[in-house]
């Protein structure tokens, strides 16, 4: 509430109320259902090795990639069997949190 | 050697002592726009009101080149005086010895006065600004910490326990302003984080300033560790006055009262709010024309602003105030509301100040961030604090009283003493317009004018249970007011209330979601 702000909307069980925001309200998170055949980092960090190219099978399990951070080496693991659709990452960059490294699809 | 120039001896040590960490580094101090220790006490104080203890304590510590250092007063300052004439405990670290850095004797000097306020009953103030743990001292140092927390945590709900953060306050270090009551800090002085910007540049890559991190507005407006923001160190300190004047001593006595004085004539009371409970108002308009001089200490004002909490006086004593705020996302609950409230309560509760309640909410904030962040455990907090506080509690229901809101803003199902509600409140489930699109789903689905019928069902529901009247019929407000009754009604309430005495359970603790 540092600045004052015009009046907005918000719709609270069907009523449409005149309110202001908060900073932290309008900076909230807008939830998105997860793509599950696209692979995001969870911590920032460095790609310290690929070992999968696209169109490549691949097993549940199987190691991708490494992602080191926090001096600790994350194995990005396949979640099912499938292939390879596109890799995003190269070979020591450094990536932020929530940054698309893979794009993978099912086996048919 | 005559008494004489032993005394002359003594005050040269004094004023050597009291030169912290000498000239240039009080200057340096002054440079970043910051008091030092000792004026910073003196500043709150009463005019020569502060006495001072160990200022002539040392550190012993033998490495890394510490045997031949002298650090004057171990880096902070400690001692008792008078705000507005009521006792306090103050310690002051000084940034310019040592960086104000905590070892062994200057963490024993903080739990020294930590341990007398404890036993006197009297409130502890610590004002913060250190470079954190004296590295050369090891354990030591982490030791220090720890006897600190263990102290805050023993005199919570026992002693008022404030922090003033003057400087950077980080690492562990922050744990013992996160543990007391109230957290005071200074625009482009107050520092507070557990890992700094450099650590978070080198593990994680994200770059952010110290201000964007941790810095008074942050924690003033989106952490909600800071309790009050101020502009300079001055306004800072008369925040603090004022707090004191509000609360009292200790959990065995009530807070001191004022003479009473008439709210201020001004807007009238039944003028400020909009009978359209869609329409918003500012809530503290309202509680101003319930205060003695309109006066209203709030807490927190800038973080979570949809519920105003703060201190006000009526007749002369403090009241606790916790109010929805229509002017700000309309007066919901959600997780940093719940959890602002909830903390106030159990403050008041637990130092004998008597808690008004002034309801105007549709209910919980929707949305997917606010379930994922823990808004049923958060919103837990507030009925927990409600139903456990045992001080007099009055609610007032102003407009709109709705589902699970009704229940947790203190109601008569908590507990409340006395439930009163205006001729505008909207006692029910749910809104209107929420409560028609359920109830008459196939009616309005298959009429031919949906929309018509919609808002036919609408008016039909609001006539019906959008009023006072159905929760009185049960007893669940004791009476239905006219706005310009209210101060004299709480008034009464707060009267009948003063022996008030009523027990929970024999336990160890409650175990409340926290």
């Amino acid at each position: 509430m540092f600045e004052e702000k015009e009046f907005r909307e918000l719709v609270v069980q069907g009523a449409v109320y005149k309110t202001k925001y908060t900073r932290k309200f309008e900076e909230r998170d807008v939830w998105e259902t997860p793509d599950t055949n696209k692979l995001y980092s969870f911590i920032p960090g460095t790609i310290i090795d690929i070992y999968v190219k696209p169109k490549q099978k691949v097993k549940e399990g199987e190691t991708l990639l490494l992602l080191e951070a926090m001096k600790m080496q994350n194995q990005v693991r396949m979640p099912f069997d499938g292939e390879i659709v596109k890799i995003y990452v190269r070979k020591d960059e450094v990536i932020p949190n929530r940054h698309l490294m893979v794009e993978i699809k099912p086996k048919k | 050697m005559s008494l004489r120039s032993n005394v002359l001896d003594l005050r040269r040590r004094r004023k050597e002592v009291q030169q912290g960490g000498g000239e240039k580094a009080m200057e340096k101090q002054a440079k970043m726009g910051k008091l030092n220790a000792r004026e910073r006490i003196l500043a709150l104080l009463d005019k020569n009101s502060f006495h001072e203890y160990d200022l002539f304590v040392e550190h012993s510590a033998k490495d890394f080149g510490m045997e031949s250092k002298v650090l004057h007063g171990d880096g902070v300052i400690i001692g008792t005086g008078t705000i507005n004439g009521k006792p306090v405990c103050i310690f002051a670290q000084d940034f310019t010895v040592e960086g104000g850095s905590l070892g062994m004797m200057h963490a024993r000097k903080i739990t020294k006065i930590m341990d007398h306020s404890l036993k006197m009953r009297v409130p502890l103030i610590g004002i913060n600004d250190s470079g954190g743990a004296r590295i050369q001292e090891g354990v030591n140092s982490l030791a220090g910490y720890g006897e600190i927390f263990f102290r805050n945590t023993l005199a919570s709900g026992v002693i008022p326990q404030i922090s003033v953060i003057l400087g950077p306050c980080a690492g562990g270090a922050v744990y013992s302003p996160a543990l007391t009551d109230f957290v005071f800090v200074v625009e482009n002085i107050s520092k507070m984080f557990i890992t700094g910007p450099s650590v978070i540049k080198s593990v994680l890559g994200e770059e952010i300033s110290m201000e964007e991190l941790g810095g008074a507005r942050v924690h003033a407006e989106i952490t909600g560790n800071a309790h009050f923001y101020a502009k300079t160190e001055y306004e800072c300190f008369e925040q603090i006055k004022t707090l004191i004047s509000y609360i009292p001593r200790s959990n065995l006595k009530k807070a001191q009262a004022y003479p009473p004085k008439p709210p201020l004539k001004g807007k009238k009371i039944e003028d400020i709010v909009p009978v359209d409970p869609r329409i918003p108002y500012d809530m503290r308009d309202l509680i101003k024309t319930l205060t003695d001089g309109s006066e209203f200490f709030e807490v927190m004002e800038h973080f979570a602003p949809n519920i105003i909490i703060g201190f006000g006086r009526m007749d002369g004593e403090t009241i606790g105030f916790v109010a929805n705020q229509p002017m700000v996302l309309a007066g919901v609950l959600d997780c940093d509301s719940s959890d602002k409230a909830a903390r106030f309560i159990r403050y008041c509760d637990a130092f004998n100040i008597p808690i008004v309640t002034l309801e105007d909410l549709p209910g919980y904030l929707p949305g997917v961030d606010q379930e994922h962040a823990g808004v049923i455990r958060h919103g837990a907090k507030i009925l927990y604090a409600y139903s456990e506080a045992t001080v007099p509690k009055v609610t007032v229901i102003i407009r709109k009283a709705y589902g699970g809101g009704y229940i947790a803003m203190n109601s008569r199902h908590l507990r409340a003493d006395f439930v009163f509600a205006w001729p505008t409140a909207e006692i029910a489930v749910m809104g209107p317009e929420g409560a028609a699109n359920i109830i008459f789903r196939k009616e309005i689905a298959e009429a031919e004018n949906p929309e018509e019928m919609r808002q036919q069902k609408i008016k039909e529901y609001k006539e019906k249970f959008a009023n006072p009247y159905v929760a009185a019929s049960q007893g669940y407000i004791d009476e239905v007011i006219e706005p310009k009754e209210t101060r004299s009604r709480i008034l009464h309430a707060m009267k009948v209330s003063e022996n008030k005495s009523v027990g929970i359970p024999n336990k160890k603790h409650g175990i409340p979601p926290f």
